[in-house]
Formats: structure tokens, sequence, C-alpha cells
């Protein structure tokens, strides 16, 4: 059921990415199987996903598109003048999307201010939130991270797209992230790693999951997964060409 | 009006199970009472605005009324962004309170100063900038804001020892003249500043009609205020702010769009720390020309020139 919802939500993203010749395919092919894996494996009716990585603004469409939350006639628009779907997620238009983001380093505080307001309500709405890793640079994520794990937030599930690129260069020759997991760690999480693009995998790991602490997931990935120039930031703002669109569509 | 701050708040909380109060790890010797009657709804975020501003953002999109509380400089320019983004473009009723704002923090220094602050709030979308004069004016700016479906500034300082000041408005004249032919200029001011026009010499104060503009962005210049300026044809305005995006910007623009006639049009700003030194609120006041005696022999220039 993952897989099919998998490709035709990668259909409908591969189509628009070539119709609109736009950049960001790979930041979304990065987090493909984990959005999915969110949003129709764990996701209760009531719960939020914030994608804090709003460069795969076009996946997120996608999805909830496949959800029936936003038409394909509004898809087509995509990346045109007049669309509500630009390049990074809008403001105050779309359900299923609270918040506009792109600005990197907002969305974890944005996680913890709704699941703050849930504790205060006494519900058990869950908050999703998948950040890059290369916004992990931003220090108010690490503010949030404090104010999550000081109030033991535990209905934040913080899904991490650890792909190793980030925009001008790798992760670990930028600003190094490693050890993750431990840092992480010492904040006060849960962490638990797994494979980004492998349902078993993320259904595994989550299973795992203690809940004494907020869960980190940290999701091994491939930025720009199956495309010819996957795994490196040439992906994070190249348009697909011809081939790679063929490949991806036939797959 | 830190003090009369923690207790209006005291007082709206009772009623008022939607407020949040979220401070930036700010609040010794004035916000216990507050933190103690809201009880779980009185929060220390720590000494990060950034995340504190966003989580404010996200408990009004829940349907909260959040509070965020720090320095100004501190409350508004270090998050800026997240002001912006997850707030303001979003139309959330998230209220700002800055304790300072000008030379508020005197001999705190520059980093504690804020001297951009009405112009930087006043610019973000549906952003409402209150500037209270009174200690009263607190109340009433903070009874407007909860009403206010959305995001709002307010510049706590110190208030006014003046009695009998009209009550709080965006546009209000707060000292006449003896007669109209007895005024020799319109003073157009904001803030707390304001106050040291009361200090000047009595033979200069009487020729002075003294208005206070308090909630920002401005709109339609009242009447009586167009009147007076068609009259003297020569205004001063005095903010704690520096020179762009302030009072007197603003201003000038209304007034061209709204007068008939060519008037002198004198500024007072904050141009910073022009010696380089450091002083009480008042000493910088003064240094830039918003109080004392350079103040006064700034006003000698606008009407005897």
């Amino acid at each position: 059921m993952l897989e099919t919802k998998r490709n035709s939500i990668r259909n409908r993203l591969i189509k628009m990415y070539k119709a609109a010749n736009a950049g960001h395919v790979g930041c979304s092919l990065s987090c493909l199987e984990m959005i999915v894996f969110i949003k129709f494996q764990l996701m209760k009716s009531e719960d939020e996903l914030i994608l804090s990585k709003g460069h795969a603004a076009a996946l997120l469409y996608s999805v909830l598109a496949e959800e029936g939350v936003i038409s394909e006639e509004d898809i087509e628009t995509f990346y045109k003048n007049g669309t509500l779907l630009s390049a990074h997620p809008p403001v105050n238009r779309i359900k299923g999307i609270p918040f506009a983001t792109g600005s990197l380093g907002h969305g974890l505080s944005i996680a913890a201010g709704l699941a703050l307001a849930s504790k205060l309500k006494k519900n058990d709405k869950k908050i999703y939130c998948i950040t890059s890793d290369g916004e992990l640079n931003e220090g108010s994520t690490w503010e949030a991270a404090l104010f999550i794990a000081h109030h033991n937030l535990k209905n934040v599930v913080w899904f991490i797209d650890r792909n190793y690129i980030q925009g001008f260069g790798r992760t670990e020759d930028t600003l190094k992230l490693d050890p993750l997991d431990k840092k992480l760690e010492s904040f006060g999480f849960e962490v638990v790693t797994a494979n980004g693009h492998d349902f078993d995998s993320l259904k595994n790991t989550v299973a795992q999951f203690q809940n004494k602490k907020p869960l980190a997931v940290i999701c091994n990935t491939t930025k720009g997964k199956d495309l010819t120039l996957q795994d490196t930031v040439d992906c994070h703002y190249l348009p697909l060409t011809d081939s790679d669109f063929e490949k991806l569509i036939m797959q | 009006m830190r003090k009369e701050f923690a207790q209006a708040m005291i007082d709206i909380v009772q009623s008022n199970d939607k407020i949040v109060f979220l401070t930036g790890d700010l609040g010794f010797m004035a916000l216990e009472g507050l933190q103690e009657t809201m009880g779980e709804r009185f929060i220390n975020a720590g000494v990060a605005e950034q995340n504190m501003a966003t989580m404010a953002a996200s408990l009004a999109y829940e349907g909260f009324l959040p509070f965020i509380y720090s320095i100004s400089p501190f409350i508004t320019l270090r998050p800026y962004e997240q002001l912006r983004n997850d707030i303001c473009l979003h139309n959330l009723p998230v209220k700002v309170i800055a304790n300072g704002g000008g030379y508020g923090y005197g001999i705190m220094g520059s980093t504690h100063h804020n001297i951009e602050d009405i112009g930087s709030m006043r610019i973000l979308p549906n952003m409402k900038v209150f500037v209270p004069f009174t200690s009263e004016d607190v109340a009433t700016s903070l009874n407007e804001m909860i009403h206010d479906p959305s995001p709002n500034y307010l510049r706590l300082n110190l208030a006014t020892t003046q009695q009998a000041i009209a009550v709080f408005s965006p546009w209000r004249k707060i000292k006449s003249t003896l007669s109209s032919f007895a005024t020799k200029a319109v003073v157009i001011a904001t803030g707390t500043v304001a106050d040291n026009l009361f200090k000047l010499p009595t033979h200069l104060s009487d020729e002075l009609e003294v208005w206070l503009v308090s909630k920002f962005p401005i709109d339609n210049i009242p009447q009586e205020l167009i009147e007076s300026i068609h009259k003297t044809k020569n205004v001063i305005t005095l903010e704690e702010h520096q020179g762009q995006c302030g009072l007197h910007e603003t201003l000038a623009s209304l007034l061209l769009k709204q007068l008939s006639v060519p008037i002198k049009y004198n500024t007072l700003f904050a141009s910073g720390y022009p010696s380089g030194r450091y002083g009480s609120q008042s000493w910088h006041q003064e240094e830039n020309n918003l109080g004392g005696k350079n103040l006064e022999n700034k006003i000698i220039e606008f009407i005897r020139n």
C-alpha cells in the first residue's frame, strides 16, 4: 500500500517538476518515502505535519493531491503565475499546510509550539516534523530541541532527512554534524536511525520507540535518489533531464 | 510601566484563559506575581527568542492568545524573521511586549537600547504598534490589544508624571496654548520622550501646542491638528527613535496628502551615539537634542528663525 502511494506521488511529482522545469527535485526525492510513511502509516486525522524543509514543497503538494486536498487542476499551476502553489509552502491557504516554510530553522519551533498547545489542551495530538540535515546549522533548531526535551514534549516526532548534502557542499565539509545521534541524545531525545527510503526499515525503527522521551528519527537518505546526479549538490538545483524523467516515470 | 504592565496582566488573565505568557528569561522583580497567577500558562522559554516567537505563532494558530516578553531589542530584532514569517505573514494574534525601547535601558548601553523598534515593527505586515505615555495607557493599550485579532507590539518605558493627560488614543492633544495667537509651533511627538516638553521653561512651553501619536501605523490626521498646522505653518516632530521609518517620515507622507499650504517641518530624532559615550536615558536624550537644554535650544531655533 505504501509502495503504491509512493509510486503515484512520485509520478505526479516528477511530472510537476518537468512541466515547471524547476529545481529542488533532489530535495523532494530525498524525503519521498519519509513523508509517505508519516502521512499514510503514522498520522491520525488530527495530527499535524510540518515540512520544515520547505524547498521540498512540490512533494508536499503531490501528497496533498493524493489525499484529495489539492486538486489536480491546481497541481498543474505549480510554478506558474497566479498559482497557489509557490515553490515553498504558502501562507494560510491550504489545509495540511498550517505554516508557510522555506526559511530554514523554523519548523521544529513550529512543532514545539503546536506540541505545547496540545499539552495545555490536554489532547494527544502528535506533531510530525521533517527537517533537512543542512538546517541543523540553524541555531533556532537547537533552541527548539532544548525546549522540546526540557518540557518532554513526547508528542513531537522529529524526522531528519540525513542526506549529507546542503546548499553549497557536503554537511561534513561545511559544519560537521556527526555524531548526530549522540548530539540529539545529549539534548534529551530518544534517537533511532532508519534507511529513509525503505518502508520496512522505517516501520521497524519506529516500532522500537520506547515513548519515554521525544523521538528523533535520523533517516539515512540519498539526495536525488535514482537521478543520474544523485548524491551531488547539483541535484538540489538542476531541473530534471529528459532521460531522468523517462527513467523515473517508468520505474 | 513594568509594574503597571504586570498588574494589568494579572487583572486580565483572571478572566481570560486563552492567554499564554512566554518570557525570554526576564521578569525578575516584576513578573513573579503574574507567574504565580498564571501557573502552567506562564512559561520561561529561556534565552531563546527565535524559538519563543515561533512557538507563540503556533499557540495562536491553536487558538491561544500568546504574549512574548523580553527587553526591546531581544524581542524584536533577534527573532525578526520569526516575527515576520510565522506571526505577521499569518496574521496571528501574538502580543510582543518590549521592556525598554529607545534609550530606555540607559547605562546598560547600546545593545540594550532600541531606537529602531517602532520602524522595524510598524513595517511588518498586519502589525500594530502601541506606544503608551501614561501609566494608565498601559492597561488601556492591553485591553485594546487582547481584542485585536492581529499581532501587536507594546513599547514599555518610564511613564510620564504629568497629570490630566487625555485617555489613550492614536492621536491626542496633550498640551494647549492659551490661544491660537500664542502658538508658534505644533509639536507632534511619540512616546515618553514627550515628557521633556513639559520641562521646558514656561515662556517657551507656552508657545507650543503638543500632540501625541500613540499607535502605528498612523492614519488620517485629526482635523483640529490640521487646522493648528495651517495656522502656525510650523511643525516640530520629537521621537526617541532613529530618523528612518519612525514618526517623522510616516507623518510627512500623511501631511503631504492632507495639507494645502507649505510649512516648516523640523525633526528631532535619535541619531545614535554621536559622542560614543554612555549614560542614563535622559543623558542620551539630551545628547540627541531630545531633552534638557539641547531640546530647549533646538525649539528656540525652530520657532525664532
